[in-house]
C-alpha cells in the first residue's frame, strides 16, 4: 500500500492514527458543548486502584520509601519566624524500576498495550517517561520505540536527554532522535502507522491513572507514620499528569483536605520551539514552558483529550529559578545524603521556601525524587550551561534571566517560591476552552467550574468580561 | 568502506526549510528538521553516503551515514567550583562550627 507520507497528509490523518494506537474512541466521551465527560472517560478506560496496584506491583513498581528530611527542617526554620517551619518529607520515587516515578504511567500503558494484543508501544519524549515505558517493555517482551527532541541544528545536545536516549536503549528500546521542533510529532504519527504499534502516550486515561497510586500510597504510608494525612502535597508540574494522578490518588484515599502545590522552574522567556533557546536552558522539563500552556489548554498533548488535568485540582502554582534547583539538589546531596536528579528538586526547592510559611506542626510533601548519572547531574547540567555562554554566580536568584545566567542563592535564607496567578491562569483555560463559541449553555458552565475548580460566580464574571452570554 | 552490519548511525532530513511546520519561530524556520536513527548497515557502505540501516526493533530507515559504531560521551561535567562552597556552606549553617575546626 502506498500512502502519502507527507507532512500535510500526515497531520491530516491524524484523528485516524491516533484512533488505531490507543484503542479510545474519545469522541464517546464528547458533550454536545465545548466540554467532555472526564470522570466517565476516567472510569471506562482506566483501571480501579486496586486493578493499577495489581499491575504495577508485578513489575516491582511503586511502594517507595517516604522520607523526612529533618535535617532540610532545620535549616529552613533558622529562616523561619518563631513557630514556623512545617516538617518536610519526600516521596524516594527514585526507587522505581526506572528510576522516577513515570514507571507508574509506563506500568498501565505498557500492560494495557500487552493485553490489547499490541506488539509494541512507542512514546514522544526526552524525559524519564521514555525510559519507563522501555523499561516496562523489556518486562513484558513487547518492542519499544522512544521518540525524542534531542539536538539543535548544530548537533549539540542536551546532556541530560542524552543520558535519557541511553537508558532506554539499555533497555532495549529503539531511540529515534530529532532536531528542535514541534515536527517531532510527524515523525511519532509516521510511526504509529509504519509500526501498528501502541500509542503509549503520557496523556492516556490509564496513563495518568497510573500515578494515582502514588497519591494513594502517600496518605497510607502518612496515616501509618504519623496518624495523619499532610497538609500539602507538593509535585513538580510539567505535562500536568503527575499533579492529576496524584491529587486523584489521594482523593481515593479520602484525603480531601490536603492541598495540592504545584511547582515549576521558571523559563519564562525562552521559547520551546526556538533552535537557539533549545541549549540555554538548563532544565528539560518540570518547567513553565510545559508548565503553562499544559495547565491552561491540556488538549495540546499527544491524544484527543488528555487525561491530565492540573487545574481541576491545583490549589497553588509556585514558580523556583533554576539556581535554587540545582542549589537545593546540592543540599539534599550535603545534608540528607541523597543524591538525586535536579528535575526532580524542583518541587523540593519550593518545599523549603513554603516550609518557612507553615506552622511547625504542619506536614509538606514532595511527591518524587528521580535518578542521576552522568549528563543527568548537577555538575554536568552546570558544566553544559557554562560551555553554552551562562553566567553562574552566586547572587541573589531574583536577579536571574533566563538564557544568561543562572544564580546560585548567597545564601540558603534567599531560597523563594513565586506565586503564579491562579486567577489568571483560569481566566486563561477557559478562553482556549470556550474558543470560537460565543454562546454557551449551562452544561458548558459546569464543565468550566469543574475544569477549573471554581463556582458559577468566577466563570459568569470571566465570561462576561469576555462577552460571552450563556444561554438559560 | 564500512562492512555490512556495522552498528551506525544516521542522519536523514525530514523537512526541508520551507516546509517546515507554519507556527515556528524564525530562528527554527531557517534550519532543516532533522532526525537520527540507529542500525545494522545492509549493506557496505562509505561514511557520508545514503544508507539504509535495520533498526533494533527490525525497521529499515534511509539516512546518510554519519557515525561508526556509535557510543555514548556524556560525563558527569569538568569541576564547578561553587558546588564545593554550596557544601561547606550548607553544613556549616545546619551544623555550626568554624573552617579551621
Amino acid at each position: 500500500m502506498n500512502r502519502d507520507n507527507s507532512y500535510q497528509a500526515v497531520m491530516s490523518r491524524r484523528p485516524e492514527i491516533m484512533k488505531a494506537s490507543v484503542g479510545i474512541d474519545y469522541q464517546e466521551f464528547e458533550l454536545s458543548g465545548i466540554g467532555f465527560d472526564y470522570e466517565r472517560m476516567m472510569k471506562e478506560t482506566g483501571y480501579t486502584l486496586s486493578e493499577m496496584q495489581e499491575i504495577q506491583g508485578s513489575t516491582g513498581v511503586g511502594n517507595t520509601p517516604l522520607l523526612e528530611m529533618s535535617n532540610l527542617t532545620a535549616l529552613a526554620r533558622k529562616y523561619a519566624p518563631k513557630g514556623k517551619g512545617a516538617r518536610i518529607f519526600i516521596k524516594d520515587e527514585a526507587a522505581n524500576p526506572s528510576g522516577s516515578f513515570k514507571a507508574r504511567r509506563a506500568a498501565n500503558a505498557v500492560h494495557h498495550a500487552k493485553k490489547l494484543g499490541y506488539k509494541g508501544v512507542i512514546a514522544a519524549t526526552s524525559g524519564n517517561y521514555g525510559a519507563a515505558v522501555a523499561s516496562q517493555a523489556a518486562m513484558h517482551g513487547l518492542k519499544c520505540i522512544i521518540v525524542q527532541e534531542c539536538y539543535d541544528s548544530h548537533y549539540v545536545g542536551q546532556p541530560e536527554i542524552i543520558e535519557k536516549a541511553r537508558k532506554c536503549e539499555a533497555y532495549g528500546a529503539e531511540v529515534l532522535q530529532t532536531s528542535v521542533g514541534p515536527e517531532l510529532f510527524y515523525i511519532f504519527l509516521t510511526l504509529l502507522e509504519e509500526t501498528g504499534y501502541f500509542n503509549a502516550s503520557l496523556y492516556t486515561p490509564f496513563g495518568i491513572a497510573g500515578v494515582e497510586t502514588l497519591g494513594y500510597e502517600l496518605a497510607m504510608q502518612f496515616r501509618e507514620k504519623e496518624g495523619r494525612d499532610p497538609d500539602v502535597v507538593l509535585c513538580t508540574n510539567a505535562g500536568g499528569g503527575n499533579l492529576t494522578g496524584t491529587a486523584r490518588g489521594l482523593i481515593k484515599a479520602g484525603a480531601t483536605e490536603t492541598k495540592i502545590v504545584g511547582a515549576s522552574v521558571d523559563l519564562t522567556g525562552l521559547h520551546m520551539a526556538s533552535d537557539n533557546h533549545f541549549n540555554r536552558k538548563s532544565f528539560t522539563t518540570g518547567h513553565t514552558g510545559f508548565g503553562i500552556p499544559f495547565a491552561t489548554s491540556p488538549d495540546r498533548s499527544d491524544v484527543p483529550r488528555s487525561a491530565a488535568r492540573p487545574l481541576r485540582y491545583m490549589d497553588r502554582y509556585l514558580l523556583v529559578n533554576q539556581g535554587e534547583v540545582f542549589y537545593m539538589t546540592e543540599a539534599l546531596a550535603q545534608l540528607e545524603g541523597l543524591e538525586r536528579g535536579p528535575a526532580g528538586n524542583t518541587a523540593l526547592a519550593a518545599a523549603f521556601a513554603l516550609a518557612q510559611e507553615m506552622n511547625e506542626d504542619q506536614i509538606i510533601v514532595v511527591q518524587e525524587t528521580e535518578y542521576t548519572g552522568a549528563g543527568k547531574h548537577i555538575q554536568a547540567q552546570l558544566t553544559f550551561a557554562r560551555e553554552n555562554g551562562i553566567q553562574i554566580f552566586f547572587g541573589n536568584p531574583d536577579d536571574e534571566v533566563k538564557g544568561e545566567n543562572i544564580i546560585l542563592p548567597e545564601h540558603p535564607s534567599m531560597m523563594k517560591a513565586r506565586d503564579v496567578d491562579m486567577n489568571k491562569l483560569r481566566a486563561s483555560f477557559i478562553k482556549n476552552a470556550i474558543a470560537d463559541a460565543s454562546i454557551l449553555t449551562q452544561e458548558d458552565v459546569e464543565y468550566l467550574m469543574a475544569e477549573t475548580k471554581t463556582d458559577q460566580t468566577f466563570i459568569a464574571a470571566e465570561l462576561e468580561k469576555m462577552n460571552i452570554s450563556v444561554k438559560v | 568502506m564500512i562492512q555490512q552490519g556495522t552498528w551506525v548511525k544516521i542522519q536523514r532530513q525530514v523537512l526541508p526549510v520551507g516546509q517546515r511546520a507554519p507556527q515556528l519561530p524564525e530562528d527554527t524556520k531557517q534550519v532543516p528538521f532533522l532526525m537520527w536513527a540507529k542500525g545494522f548497515l545492509v549493506a557496505e557502505a562509505e561514511m557520508n553516503s545514503l544508507v539504509t540501516v535495520k533498526t533494533i526493533t527490525g525497521r529499515l530507515v534511509e539516512g546518510t551515514l554519519t557515525e561508526v559504531e556509535p557510543t555514548y560521551q556524556h560525563n558527569y561535567g569538568t569541576f564547578i567550583p561553587e558546588l564545593l562552597r554550596i557544601g561547606a556552606d550548607l553544613r556549616r549553617e545546619r551544623w555550626g562550627g568554624a573552617d579551621d575546626e
